[in-house]
């Protein structure tokens, strides 16, 4: 039974897709988030522009945990065709709010919940002239009964409104009224606030809300990146367009209107690998952001990067898989995709982000190692990170940060050497130099995919060919100490217990595993934020004897990358596999371990 | 690719460019293809094209898919930078280059497989774009590495070498460039290289796409009998319509032209393309002439060469990008890094 709560419940809202509930809902999770009162948002929508069945959950979470609960205390049921699911999921002593223009006398079916009839489509109706302000408004009307069943601040709410549509003031009253009409019915209708009520707080400064592929465009606009195609598909799209409105706000020149920039939208995601491909081998920084399907198109030109050396950026925007898959549902599958694309002996490195923030980070770091270690270097996100606002620290910028452009040689330098030669090891470090087209004579030089040696020449000579691709071997492992290094959270109880997991786990990994050690089951937590992994990784698990790996693929695809690409033991892993596409809640993750470690116990 | 160094030989009074370089500077490695192979006529105008224009080696980028072709882009310009990418996607990896750096002179190698099969796709989105290079288009009508296959160039009724006709209708990449708008349309034979020459020369000049289809028979798998790409066929078949010359902005272009010439294309440098008619000639400034000219062609089952279309007027990628003249390779970060203060103004809207 759902105790009465202050700042911490789940309120979901299952709406229609296409009739304008997103910006209502976004704004009704900011009121919150103004009001200093931490809170999670996740965008469970259908891959369709109009007419399906499209669900926001919103957790006010006063302890500021960052990942779902699994409950819902509060349901806004909007959508008649999803009325018996929305019912069913409903925590009992929750509350559903519906639309009785059209009464549902069988939602009376559960005696655990209580049912709140708002009239919202005739209270439109009869104040609104325009169809389509008739639709939208329900939106807003029903944000203003639940500000009155939660205790929501209205001058909160209504600056909120007046952000939202400053470039579009006649908008503003018409909210404005909508917002009134629901409040004004809930006041005088129901006895509020609920038991599930916000009250203000102060856990929101120095924290912005940013969905992760925003902050990954804004990312690559500090990273220095001039250069950038793709091919739109979802869940990536919106990383490309954060970039192209920063860089139209940011490079564009006052006078002449010229760009610092360019941005192609490719014919398909093999062309937009070749064109990042091509800027970077020229010297521009260069990216393409995508998901799996795109990197199944792209993974000959990953090994031609990879085996010519060319610096390569791809951000994977993971979506559920395989196949066309399930386009707007959130996993990491692609783990092992990345981490060998392409034909041939191929690794790459990998950076796992957790949230907005390091995707802005990342972005960053990406460009570095790719033009340091000249090869593909992938970030994985995912739609639940890419695509939700999450609260996050307010992002910040080191300004004497200068881009690591690698081992790339002037024409002052090239003028004093004999000889350049583009796969030589001169350094001993596995890292060759290279040079940029029209920089200088001696820079020529001839790349290829087919079969080179150190000295640049084409060879089908095995000991010249082996010679090569040990070193990119070498090179590539030799990453491992410059990606992200892993965060480990310690248990303040000694314990020989671990989890380990990666991106967008973490919220739901971190709230387990507090939840956990209140019940008597300590664990230490390590996260991974890059590929090849570090030693710190291995001796992570070996110094425990038993880690939960946690993940959200079907064939636990971290694990079996430990498995390969360290020296640890099959039974001290063990899988916590989360892969329905839904974000990842923290009670399963709890639930899952308490379990195996009762069979552990048991056994 | 196999290569081989191939040794420098100084002559003595050898002509020498603007730059103070002989012919022999615009050499790369010795060509590995059969003997008699149109490519390396091909190549051998090409590197003759840049000696004429004078432009320095490595301020040049050849680019290159896969195929016999896309091999020759090594015997050429040893001092050019070069990348024989994947196959069929070298127009991806010209644009993203071009986009890097615009002042450099982007030249793509290809053939009839790369670019009208596997590549056709990027072939004709590089048209759309009007990146600034020049496509040559080496067509024979045949996979060679593979050892005989037709490709799709290949015209109905030819021959393949074991007796096979082909029965697909064919792919032809000057009416394919006409129709997806090219603003550089030119047709050339790898036997006559009076004629390839300027047209190259003119295709390196012009500011936009420029595609040169240039038939370029294969010696070992598609020069017999009942074969429409052999050098005899050609030679039979070949009617050239419009000679294009190349005239260097530093030379005087008040030149008298002769009856049936007609005026000069201004070129963005300065420089100026001299259009000649011949035999049938049209005005290749008229697309839709230059359409009808080679539809009636094909229906003659002749193979119309010259000069077929230029447009000087359209926007080329970066013009269509509104890109500065600076090319983006050569901005400094300190341009390019919005800064601290910028972020944190910037997230007010996240609040």
């Amino acid at each position: 039974m759902s105790a009465a709560s202050t700042n911490d419940f789940v309120i979901k809202l299952a709406n229609v897709n296409g009739t304008g509930s997103a910006s209502a809902n976004g704004l009704l999770m900011k009121a919150i988030f103004r009001m200093g009162v931490p809170v999670v948002g996740k965008n469970v929508f259908p891959s369709n522009i109009q007419g399906l069945p499209t669900w926001y959950e919103i957790r006010v979470t006063g302890d500021g945990y960052r990942g779902r609960s699994g409950d819902v205390h509060i349901m806004v049921a909007m959508n008649a065709e999803t009325y018996e699911q929305d019912l069913a999921e409903l925590s009992p002593g929750g509350f559903l709010i519906y639309d009785n223009t059209w009464p549902r006398p069988h939602f009376l079916s559960r005696k655990d919940v209580t049912v709140l009839g708002v009239p919202l489509a005739r209270m439109c109706n009869e104040a609104f002239k325009v169809a389509r302000s008739r639709i939208l408004m329900k939106n807003m009307a029903y944000v203003g009964v639940i500000a009155a069943l939660l205790d929501l601040d209205l001058h909160v709410l209504h600056g909120l409104v007046r952000d939202m549509f400053a470039s579009k003031a006649k908008l503003i009253d018409l909210n404005m009224q909508a917002i009134a009409l629901g409040f004004d019915y809930a006041k005088e209708n129901f006895s509020c606030p609920l038991c599930f009520r916000v009250e203000p707080m102060d856990k929101t400064k120095g924290k912005v809300m940013i969905d992760g592929n925003t902050a990954a465009g804004l990312g690559c606009v500090y990273a220095g990146a001039t250069f950038g195609a793709w091919y739109p598909i979802t869940p990536s799209t919106s990383l490309m367009d954060g970039f192209a409105k920063y860089c139209a706000q940011l490079r564009v020149d006052e006078d002449t209107g010229k760009h610092k920039y360019c941005i192609i939208q490719a014919e398909d995601e093999l062309a937009a690998a070749g064109m990042v491909i091509g800027a970077s081998w020229n010297g521009a920084r260069a990216f393409t952001p995508t998901s799996g399907p795109g990197i199944s198109l792209m993974s000959e030109f990953i090994g031609f990067a990879y085996y010519a050396e060319i610096p390569f950026v791809l951000f994977d925007i993971q979506r559920v898989g395989p196949s066309t898959g399930m386009p707007t549902r959130t996993q990491q599958c692609d783990i092992q995709l990345c981490a060998y694309a392409s034909h041939g002996d191929t690794r790459h490195i990998l950076l796992f982000p957790a949230d907005p923030g390091e995707c802005f980070e990342m972005a960053v770091q990406a460009h570095d190692l790719a033009e340091r270690f000249q090869t593909p270097v992938f970030v994985l996100s995912d739609i639940d990170i890419g695509m939700n606002d999450w609260m996050v620290d307010e992002l910040s910028w080191d300004d004497s940060y200068q881009p690591d452009r690698g081992k790339v040689l002037s024409a002052e330098q090239l003028e004093k050497i004999e000889k350049f030669h583009r796969y030589l090891d001169v350094d001993g470090d596995h890292i060759p130099y290279r040079t940029l087209p029209g920089v200088h004579p001696k820079g020529a030089y001839f790349t290829r995919g087919s079969g080179h040696n150190k000295w640049g020449g084409y060879t089908e000579d095995g000991q010249e060919y082996k010679e090569l691709v040990d070193r990119l071997r070498l090179k590539w492992a030799s990453s491992a100490d410059h990606v992200p290094a892993p965060v480990i959270i310690k248990s303040e109880k000694k314990t020989n217990c671990a989890i380990l997991s990666l991106g967008s786990c973490d919220g739901a990994v971190v709230e387990a595993r507090d939840r956990l050690e209140a019940k008597g089951l300590p664990l230490n937590y390590m996260r991974v934020r890059g590929f090849p992994f570090c030693s710190e990784v291995e001796n992570f698990i070996q110094n425990h004897e038993q880690v939960y790996v946690v993940e959200q693929n079907r064939d636990a695809q971290l694990l079996n990358l430990l498995l390969a690409e360290t020296r640890v033991k099959r039974k001290k892993l063990l899988s916590v596999l989360h892969y329905s596409g839904e974000p990842l809640d923290y009670r399963f993750v709890f639930d899952e371990i308490l379990k195996a470690s009762e069979m552990r116990k048991s056994a | 690719m196999t290569s081989f160094v191939k040794p420098r030989i100084r002559r003595k009074n050898q002509p020498v460019n603007e730059l103070g370089l002989t012919r022999a500077d615009y050499e790369g490695a010795m060509s590995t293809l059969c003997a008699g192979c149109g490519h390396d006529s091909v190549t051998a105008s090409m590197a003759r094209a840049f000696f004429r224009l004078s432009i320095e080696p490595h301020r040049a980028v050849k680019v290159s898919g896969i195929g016999c072709s896309s091999k020759t882009t090594a015997y050429f310009l040893r001092e050019s930078h070069g990348n024989n990418t994947v196959h069929g996607r070298m127009p991806s990896v010209a644009t993203g280059a071009a986009a890097a750096n615009s002042s450099l002179t982007y030249i793509g190698v290809s053939g009839d497989g790369d670019s009208l099969s596997i590549g056709l796709g990027q072939f004709v989105h590089a048209m759309r774009r009007n990146v600034n290079m020049l496509y040559v288009l080496e067509n024979n009508g045949v996979y060679g590495l593979t050892k005989g296959q037709f490709s799709a160039s290949a015209d109905i009724g030819s021959l393949a070498k074991k007796g096979a006709p082909n029965e697909q209708p064919p792919i032809d990449p000057v009416s394919l460039a006409l129709s997806v708008g090219a603003t550089f349309v030119a047709r050339g034979f790898s036997g006559d290289r009076e004629q390839l020459v300027p047209l190259i020369e003119a295709g390196l000049k012009h500011k936009g796409f420029g595609l040169i289809d240039v038939i370029s028979p294969c010696v070992s798998f598609n020069d017999h009998k009942g074969s429409t790409k052999s050098y005899a066929h050609t030679y039979k078949y070949y009617h050239k319509s419009v000679h294009a010359d190349f005239v260097p902005p530093s030379k005087d272009i008040k030149v008298k032209y002769d009856e049936g010439e007609m005026m000069p294309v201004e070129l963005h440098d300065g420089g100026v393309i001299r259009l000649r008619k011949l035999e049938r000639g049209f005005d290749p400034r008229d697309r839709a002439a230059a359409t009808m000219a080679l539809a009636k062609a094909q229906q003659n089952k002749e193979i119309l060469t010259g000069l077929i279309h230029i447009d000087e007027s359209h926007p080329d990628m970066h013009e269509l990008n509104r890109m500065e003249e600076r090319p983006l390779n050569e901005i400094p970060y300190a341009e390019l890094n919005p800064g601290a203060a910028k972020l944190a103004e910037l997230q007010k809207n996240f609040r």
